[in-house]
């Protein structure tokens, strides 16, 4: 079966990268999954939002992704965000801890921009948020 | 003779405790090299997508956004300019001040009126020390930046590019505040150990020609960045866009903008380290042939004190002798 190359880079450096069998991000627009051969797409990731990438075998490799853009092309699909991690990565207790702070902090961008990190943080590692 | 002895050895040993002092930082700074440009390593590849992005954006939109288009009369500059906030890096302050210089000189010339914002706490001293007007400044991450550094930097620049969107002859127009028209740069590049360049770049407004440019210059993205242009010009691919293209734009050019800060925010942080170590070697080298010279010196005095004291044991025996005899 074709599988899609995909890559995830963070700013500060590269995330993950391999083969996958089918990408699912959701975009500003809407949900949306990616299988081999889709047409190129720009898109630019929701915020707070949550990448799942299915590898061939194995379980699901879930990304909290912030700030980025999905980028799919013949050769791959490349998720780019400004921060990234992945689920097994995530340390639930801090990500709790910021949500709750940024929620005190008001309403200022900075701190929404906070919370939301926080949000997709909680999510990704399968917590409500 | 004996005094200066002391004096000779007192000034070795203060010059072997600094020659400590030089090559400590001399080893720190040639181990934060090596983390800086791994660092300039791991940026790259995002640096490489969001060009490749970037470039298959400007291929299917109008180009028409604020960030890309020029001004007709640009009247008002920000010039960012990156620098060190510690001292001991040879000329690295300088060069890159002087080459910021020029290039207000240069906008001067042409009738602009540049504002300058300033990374680093020895450029913030520079300017304050001459009394000239500092727009804003950013110090204490200028060896080790992060990406929320950049990003800070970049809303900031960004924001006043936009505010200057509407202005019309001094007078903020719309919005009532006074943004700027331009946006300059000036950073190290790092182009080896040896060698660091100041350079002086526009970032705003954008030219899609430097989008490609941009590719090639980016080290090892050059490769792949070409490869990927040849096979687009062969092959036009026409992308989908989630939302459509011209919020997308909207959304990935002032991240463009942060990235390039971030890219050369990595790049001086490289280029501070190499000039400290550079610094750093050549005091410790001086150190050591000062002391060097200082013992011979203070060999030399020990040297002249014991025969001058010998002779005038012997000179003093030999009254003695004599005047006995003389008995």
């Amino acid at each position: 079966m074709a599988t899609l190359q995909v890559e995830l880079v963070a700013v500060e450096k590269m995330i993950w990268s391999g083969e996958a069998s089918m990408v699912i991000a959701r975009t500003t627009e809407g949900e949306l999954g990616v299988l081999p051969g889709h047409a190129p797409l720009l898109g630019e990731l929701a915020p707070g939002g949550v990448v799942r990438i299915r590898p061939e075998s194995g379980d699901d490799l879930v990304v909290a992704a912030h700030g980025g853009f999905l980028s799919v092309t013949e050769r791959g699909v490349s998720i780019l965000a400004e921060t990234a991690e992945i689920s097994t990565d995530i340390d639930v207790e801090r990500a709790r801890e910021a949500l709750r702070r940024a929620e005190q902090a008001g309403d200022d961008p900075e701190a929404l921009a906070a919370a939301r990190r926080a949000q997709s943080r909680l999510r990704a590692a399968g917590q409500d948020a | 003779m004996a005094a200066s002895l002391r004096a000779l050895r007192r000034r070795i040993r203060s010059t072997r405790s600094t020659k400590k002092i030089f090559s400590a930082q001399e080893l720190i700074a040639g181990a934060r090299i090596v983390r800086a440009q791994a660092r300039v390593e791991a940026s790259q590849p995002y640096a490489r997508e969001i060009t490749r992005v970037l470039s298959a954006l400007a291929g299917s939109a109008s180009l028409d956004h604020p960030l890309l288009s020029e001004r007709p009369e640009p009247k008002r500059v920000a010039v960012l300019v990156i620098t060190s906030d510690r001292g001991f890096a040879g000329s690295y302050n300088v060069n890159v001040l002087r080459r910021t210089e020029e290039l207000l000189g240069l906008l001067r010339n042409e009738g602009k009126e540049p504002l300058v914002y300033v990374i680093g706490r020895k450029g913030e001293t520079y300017y304050r020390f001459r009394d000239r007007p500092i727009e804003d400044s950013w110090t204490g991450f200028s060896e080790q930046p992060s990406y929320e550094n950049a990003q800070e930097v970049g809303r900031t620049l960004i924001d006043a590019f936009t505010a200057g969107e509407d202005d019309a002859d001094g007078d903020g127009g719309a919005d009532g505040i006074l943004g700027v028209d331009e946006l300059h740069i000036v950073y190290t590049e790092f182009r080896s150990l040896l060698a660091q360049v100041p350079v002086a770049k526009r970032m705003a407004p954008l030219v899609v020609e430097e989008v490609d440019e941009l590719g090639d210059g980016d080290g090892d993205g050059a490769a792949s960045g070409q490869d990927q242009s040849g096979r687009s010009s062969e092959v036009p691919t026409s992308y989908e866009f989630e939302p459509s293209a011209e919020a997308l734009l909207d959304a990935l050019l002032p991240k463009y903008v942060t990235t390039r800060i971030y890219a050369a925010l990595l790049e001086s942080a490289a280029s501070e380290s190499a000039s400290r170590r550079r610094a750093m070697k050549s005091a410790s080298d001086n150190a050591e042939e000062l002391a060097k010279n200082l013992s011979r010196q203070a060999n030399q005095a020990r040297q002249a004190g014991i025969t001058q004291e010998i002779s005038e044991i012997v000179g003093g025996a030999d009254a003695l002798v004599s005047s006995s005899s003389d008995y």
